[in-house]
């Protein structure tokens, strides 16, 4: 993130891995076994209420930042993760704070085991012949 | 800074998203897959893991635990305003098994790109999707200076049902890589037509 000095590439590394403590900008919080685990393409839509974020002293910078790009345009917890530069799992921990607090919901892509509609796959099939 | 809420009557639209996964050996060209017909460049997000390489949001008191982080990429597209479809290229490697796992939750199916010079590169992947009953299609990666097969002899090397789609492909082509998607979403619907309405014995 912008106001912490760290650059967030030295979390990357292909091969060994560093050793890192990400969870530090979540206080070392991990989202609990009472939320659902956020699909990474559930999509982040803000609340009509959710007012100016920015004003509000509880939220992160984080948090406002995902308000923001999702107001912007809703976006998938994968491509906020990639926006935003952090790991995907620190992203689900400041969605599952802005969902309890009601500043926005998150579509719940098809259940696993259950399988998509016969007619959305088809609607898939005729989307791809147009592109 | 945004101020202005959205107005009423004009709410966001929900799309349902939808994915399919892209799996294969090192270098196979799983990214420029992606690439040829996303909208976007190919993202890249990354999951934090502890060494027992269990995803870190799924366990408590990770503080001070050591992690390592996996990279995957992936790319959209937009079919309807209501209806996008994510590709995600996934790590090739068998001991990042977990993340296939999640990502196949709800996945509508997925591409194993093989290239004929590595094939027993794609073993792993053929494997995991057969097992978990995950409809898929291979796509042969058609290199130039790889000897080109014929599809059977490729088929009969993987032991793949015969109901597998499996096509010839140029994962830089853009039109290629739309045959190998329908390929793989005309295969899943045959599949979740064949559940739906199971087979009348006569
Ligand atoms: N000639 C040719 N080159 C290709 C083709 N597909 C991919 N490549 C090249 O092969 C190299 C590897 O492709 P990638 O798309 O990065 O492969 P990948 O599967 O994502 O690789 P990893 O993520 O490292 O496992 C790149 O230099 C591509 O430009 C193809 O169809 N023909
Ligand atoms: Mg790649």
């Amino acid at each position: 993130m912008s106001q912490a000095g760290d650059d967030p590439k030295h979390w990357f590394d292909g091969d060994a891995g560093p050793v890192v403590r990400p969870y530090a900008m979540t206080r070392g919080r991990t989202s609990t076994a009472t939320r659902h685990r956020l699909d990474l393409i559930a999509i982040v839509i803000p609340a009509s209420a959710a007012g100016d974020p920015a004003g509000d002293r509880t939220l992160s910078p984080e948090h406002v930042e995902i308000v923001e790009l999702c107001r912007a345009s809703p976006q998938s917890i994968a491509e906020l993760a990639a926006g935003l530069d952090l790991p995907v799992g620190v992203v689900r921990v400041f969605v599952g704070d802005l969902v309890e607090s009601e500043l926005v919901h998150v579509t719940r892509p098809v259940p696993p085991a259950e399988l998509p509609d016969v007619n959305i796959l088809r609607e898939v099939i005729n989307g791809l012949r147009a592109l | 800074m945004v101020f202005g809420r959205s107005s009423r009557g004009q709410r966001p639209i929900e799309p349902v998203t939808l994915k399919i996964l892209v799996a294969g050996g090192f270098g196979v060209g799983k990214t420029t897959l992606v690439g040829a017909v996303s909208e976007i460049k190919p993202l890249r997000t990354e999951e934090v893991l502890t060494e027992a390489g269990r995803p870190v949001d799924d366990v408590a008191g990770v503080e001070g635990k050591t992690t390592t982080t996996v990279a995957m990429d992936f790319g959209r597209i937009t079919l309807r305003d209501d209806l996008v479809l994510y590709l995600f290229g996934t790590p090739g490697q068998d001991r990042f098994w977990f993340l296939w796992d999640e990502l196949a939750q709800g996945a509508l199916g997925a591409v194993v790109l093989a290239d004929t010079r590595r094939l027993e590169d794609s073993f792993a992947a053929v494997d995991y999707f057969e097992r978990r009953d995950i409809p898929f299609a291979v796509a042969v990666n058609c290199f130039e200076d790889a000897i080109r097969f014929p599809a059977e002899t490729v088929r009969t090397a993987l032991d793949l049902d015969p109901e597998v789609p499996l096509l010839m492909c140029d994962a830089r082509t853009r039109e290629s890589v739309k045959d190998v998607l329908v390929a793989v979403v005309e295969h899943a619907m045959i599949r979740a037509r064949q559940q739906r309405e199971p087979a009348v014995t006569t």
